[in-house]
């Protein structure tokens, strides 16, 4: 997040210089190492397959209907209980993986696509561009993040692939500042200046030398950011701008769940730890990568 | 330096013309009219036409923008057309509530977040900082809302010790103030804790990895110093700047945590008029938000010029 | 706090008391579910709005625990031989809080005020009055444009209230900021979406009857929290609390639980001929909604989500209430029946239909279950969730197949069928136009006994409650929850506020 210390004259020539294994492959060596990184990939894993598998692996339909098993407790028949139309727990928590994982994951995506080029562009091309880009950056960081996704949730009409644009589209201006900000660092120093020196073209050195040095910080910012995107997806739809019923995501089974607290607190609870162990899992993750990418790490 | 303030200072009136321009446009693209809303059961449509006519919802949109922005020029921030009163009473009793929460949570957020940050450095790869990072995230897990549902029930309901809900002025009643935005501020305080920890912990890291470090470590001064004084000197740079961004989080996040402790701050004024399409009081309350945002913004820039000599220049 | 023996004994006592001291006032603080809008009877148009206005405004006529209406601010009324003209005798001696009194003058201006104030949403309730005549200081007359049997229950709410003048004449439009009123209590202050204050008005007419000083109502939308503050002794009373709640209330033994059952009803609207979303069997077939309705399992619905604590419906207003039509009964299930009617109407399956539900947890609930009920006779009711506005806004343009419409109801049937019904009313989201509907209601409306409305209700049923555009699914029971410090407590049959008669211990 610092501009570039004083390190990085005496490390960064090795980068062009002698290239022994790939940033990937040296990536992925670093990343094994970390016990708690590879916990937490295998945790994403699982999760990743049980949205995936869910039609398989889920002991029931998560949308069929149990009016004589209202809000039961965890039993052997449902090891997580049952919602408030006796619907089983578990299968929709298995279920929900899908809209709670594509809403951070998708969005994410969305918001990286758009804002690493406008910040690469904004910090790289700089003068009137970056002036219009960081104004724009600027109005859209001060509005109230949930204020906006729900107004363009609400515009783009209520199901989940408008929730995850919206959180996509309120998300950009982060990645358009942070990722500018690294550019701006980049580029003063020496190294960068020196291969501009020895007839590089702008691209090549934005592509090749600027972005690889600016991706760490954006990985960082990027698992944060899903945490913050699974969170937004279940305010959204709280606010009945996010996935549908009868379908299940972990967000809109909290809602539901907030009228039986008292009375029936596995409800909330179960969708509220998957949330947790998915943003979890995503943060140790993102953590690891960013140690393991660090050009400067061993 | 002043320059760079001056310029700074400059670039407020673009960014909040685009902030108005959004916003205005945003809430303007959003299904509902105002008149129908605000009529509710009572659907007399001579009557929603009258309602239409007096708030001018019978004009096209530029000339609606052109008349509110001229009025916001002129000071005069409209009046909510649910309530009929003016909007800048509106965010003059709510701003005070807002920024003591804010306050509140930045505090609790700051000293959790850069303490343990700190810690989980200094200790990397220890037991200390695997459990640091893992509380730290649970804050950052866990939804605003549900955590203040759990805490109302545990504090207000089993233990008694807190009061559910509701808000008393620190002017009114200190004591009693506190105790009505101590849950509020603990819920708002610990989501950003987190990202504060985070950013700490990676800052030092950085920090203490680096050439200065080094070399006052080989000078033979104390951990204690080379931590506290070198290290975090450094590190803190970009924390500040982070404690800044994370209000925009803050007001994002006191928008359902407001509505769960019934706190009539900002967050649950904003949501209010967005739903009942109460177009001048989101109009004026964003535009409000937008520009505290940007100032403090300001503000840390300063700071991160003044704690960063390299970059006055 | 200072325990209160007899409501007469401190009746004599209050202004004694007032000037001994504040440590003997009693406070009942209330939590309201929504965040009241404007406290202006002629611009307000919430039901939060009307608990706040309980205590505030009084009308005109009151209603009393059998919907009967009774005098409040009038003593009598005489209607004309023709219906045209009502004749109301005024109370005397009663102010507003302002110090003004309140006479044939200020109910002529409030009247008006309603009647013609831009903006206010009084205008169409009092549309049928041709003007309002100050006969003497303390008796007014309505002259009618048609005679209008609803009309005096329309001066129970709202309509009825009557303000101070110079009050109103000072404030404008603003009045609402700082309502004066001949209630039971006055205005103090208001924090938006904070607390509402007023204070015991100390020259009420009926003061004897009040015995608390200070009302504060505290909005607090979340449930949860309403009954969490209510159980720490944070609030006195909650209103709306939730049926799922129930059995927590009562297993406190602090708390106490009051129960009425709405004027009101939730129900399903079905677009038959508003634009592009009155397409498909649905809209086309009354058989495919006769369909629909059989393939709707009532009790079990309520039981599901309400835990049995609301009521079946099938009509406008409750089977309890006067007004039911005996001859149409609350339907049981009948899946195959269903079936059959699709059939008959010679329509495949699945019919597909454009469920809009409005965003609220337990509305949606409900949607839910019927969603599957209704599976299981061959529709595929296709949920979409929308905002409080969008939905006004989509029901209006006519972007829906169904639409889950709840109406607060009103003490009149006439409030509770006639803008639903009638091809020009503008609550008809459906579109649904029916001549004979149109002159039953309006027969229903000029009828002047009892009996020839019933009569014209009937007619109406034959055809709305068989080929109708609204599907009535249950009537909530109107819950308040109090302590027990709280004593004295009367319900009112529209399941507003009641501060008349209440002591705190």
């Amino acid at each position: 997040m610092t501009p570039g210390s004083a390190t990085a004259s005496a490390t960064a020539p090795d980068a062009d210089a002698f290239v022994i294994e790939s940033p990937g492959r040296r990536a992925w060596r670093r990343l094994r190492r970390r016990p708690a990184a590879m916990a937490s990939l295998v945790v994403v894993l699982v999760i990743v397959a049980c949205a995936l598998l869910a039609p398989w692996i889920a002991p029931y339909d998560p949308t069929a209907q149990s009016w004589s098993a209202v809000r039961q407790a965890p039993s052997a028949a449902h090891w997580l209980g049952t919602d408030e139309v006796g619907r089983d727990v578990l299968s929709r928590v298995i279920w929900g993986a899908r809209a709670s994982l594509a809403a951070g994951v998708i969005s994410v995506l969305i918001a990286m696509a758009a804002g690493i080029p406008l910040g690469l562009l904004a910090g790289y091309v700089g003068g009137w561009t970056d002036g219009v880009l960081g104004r724009v950056t600027d109005a859209m960081l001060a509005i109230p993040f949930l204020i906006l996704a729900i107004a363009l949730a609400a515009f783009l009409g209520p199901n989940l692939t408008n929730a995850m644009i919206a959180i996509g589209v309120t998300a950009t201006p982060i990645f358009i500042r942070l990722t500018r900000g690294q550019v701006l660092a980049a580029r003063s120093e020496e190294w960068v200046e020196a291969a501009r020196a020895v007839g590089n073209p702008h691209w090549r050195i934005a592509l090749r030398h600027v972005l690889p040095n600016v991706l760490p910080p954006i990985l960082v910012q990027a698992t944060l950011t899903i945490a913050t995107a699974v969170i937004a997806e279940a305010s959204l739809s709280f606010l009945g701008l996010g996935q549908q019923p009868p379908m299940p995501s972990w967000g809109s089974m909290l809602n539901s769940a907030q009228r039986f607290l008292a009375q029936a607190p596995w409800m909330a609870v179960f969708p509220g730890l998957a949330i947790f162990v998915t943003v979890l899992a995503f943060n140790v993750l993102g953590d690891g990568l960013r140690d393991a990418l660090d050009p400067k790490g061993k | 330096m002043l320059q760079l303030i001056g310029k700074r200072l400059a670039q407020l009136v673009p960014t909040l013309f685009f902030v108005s321009v959004l916003i205005f446009s945003l809430q303007h693209l959003m299904p509902g009219d105002p008149a129908l809303v605000m009529a509710g059961e009572e659907r007399d449509p001579v009557v929603i036409e009258q309602i239409r006519k007096q708030y001018g919802l019978d004009q096209p949109i530029p000339v609606q923008y052109a008349m509110w922005i001229g009025k916001v020029l002129a000071g005069d921030l409209g009046e909510s057309m649910r309530l009929k009163v003016p909007v800048s009473e509106l965010v003059a009793q709510k701003l005070p509530v807002t920024i003591q929460l804010a306050v509140m949570a930045m505090l609790i957020a700051l000293v959790l977040g850069v303490a343990t940050g700190v810690l989980s450095a200094v200790k990397r790869n220890s037991a200390w900082d695997w459990v640091v990072n893992v509380v730290g995230l649970a804050g950052i897990s866990t939804p605003n809302f549900w955590l203040g549902i759990m805490m109302i029930l545990l504090f207000a309901v089993h233990l008694g010790w807190l009061p559910a809900s509701g808000y008393v002025s620190p002017f009114e009643d200190l004591q009693r103030s506190l105790a009505t935005t101590i849950m509020p501020a603990f819920v708002l305080g610990t989501a950003i804790a987190g990202v504060i920890m985070r950013h700490t912990r990676s800052a030092m890291i950085q920090a203490l990895d680096s050439d200065y470090v080094r070399t006052a470590r080989a000078k033979g001064l104390s951990e204690r110093t080379v931590v506290w004084k070198h290290a975090m000197r450094n590190a803190l740079t970009p924390v500040i700047t982070l404690g800044a961004l994370e209000f925009g989080t803050l007001l994002s996040g006191a928008v359902l945590t407001e509505q769960i402790f019934s706190i009539p701050g900002f967050g649950k004024l904003i949501v209010d008029a967005v739903f009942n399409r109460d177009y001048a009081v989101v109009q004026g309350v964003v535009l409000v938000t937008a520009t505290t945002y940007i100032v403090l913004n300001l503000l840390a820039d300063i700071g991160y010029i003044l704690a960063n000599p390299r970059l006055r220049s | 706090m200072r325990r209160m023996v007899l409501a007469a004994a401190l009746a004599t006592a209050t202004l004694g008391l007032s000037a001994a001291g504040a440590s003997a006032q009693t406070t009942v603080r209330i939590g309201l579910a929504e965040d009241p809008d404007v406290l202006d009877p002629s611009l307000g148009r919430t039901y939060v709005g009307r608990i706040v206005f309980a205590s505030l405004c009084d009308k005109l006529f009151d209603i009393d625990a059998n919907l009967d209406i009774v005098p409040q601010l009038a003593v009598s009324h005489e209607t004309s031989d023709d219906g045209l003209s009502l004749t109301i005798r005024l109370r005397e001696g009663v102010t507003f809080h302002d110090g003004t009194p309140m006479d044939a003058e200020a109910v002529k201006y409030s009247l008006d005020r309603h009647r013609t104030m831009e903006g206010s949403f009084r205008r169409g309730e009092l549309s049928i009055v041709e003007n309002v005549e100050v006969v003497d200081p303390l008796t007014v007359r309505l002259a009618l444009k048609s005679p209008f049997a609803p009309l005096l229950a329309t001066l129970t709410d709202r309509s009825g209230m009557i303000v101070s003048p110079a009050a109103a004449e000072a404030a404008g439009d603003q009045f609402g900021t700082n309502p004066v009123c001949a209630g039971p209590f006055q205005f103090v202050e208001r924090v938006q979406q904070d607390r509402i204050v007023l204070e015991k008005f100390d020259d009420y007419w009926n003061a004897d009857a009040i015995d608390v000083d200070r009302v504060e109502f505290r909005p607090i939308p979340d449930s949860t929290v309403r009954l969490a503050n209510l159980q720490s002794g944070e609030l006195d009373l909650i209103e709306r609390a939730l049926a799922t709640d129930i059995p927590t209330i009562e297993a406190d033994a602090d708390l106490v639980l009051e129960s009425t059952t709405e004027l009101g009803y939730q129900g399903m609207t079905i677009n038959v001929a508003n634009g592009e979303g009155a397409t498909g069997p649905l809209a086309e077939s009354p058989l495919v909604r006769q369909a629909l309705n059989l393939a709707i399992d009532r009790a079990a619905l309520n039981q599901v989500v309400f835990d049995g604590a609301f009521f079946p419906g099938n009509q406008w207003v409750n089977p309890q209430n006067a007004w039911y039509q005996d001859a149409y009964p609350v339907p049981a299930r009948d899946v195959e029946k269903a079936k059959a009617l699709i059939a008959e109407a010679g329509v495949a399956t699945p019919i597909v239909v454009d469920f809009m539900v409005p965003n609220n947890p337990e509305v949606r609930q409900v949607a839910e279950v019927i969603q599957a009920m209704a599976a299981e006779a061959g529709f595929d009711m296709q949920i979409r969730v929308v905002e409080f506005a969008t939905g006004l806004q989509e029901a209006e343009a006519g972007r829906f197949g169904a639409f889950m419409l709840a109406w607060s109801g009103r003490p009149d049937p006439d409030g509770n069928i006639y803008s639903f019904a009638h091809s020009t009313g503008p609550l008809n989201y459906g579109k649904f136009a029916s001549e004979a509907v149109d002159a039953a209601l309006t027969q229903a409306r000029t009828a002047t006994t009892q009996e020839g409305r019933m009569q014209a209700y009937s007619d109406v049923a034959d055809v709305w409650l068989t080929e109708g555009s609204v599907l009535y699914l249950y009537h909530r029971a109107v819950l308040i929850a109090h302590t027990k410090a709280m004593q004295g407590y009367t319900p009112r049959p529209d399941g507003l506020v009641n501060l008349v008669g209440v002591t705190m211990e």
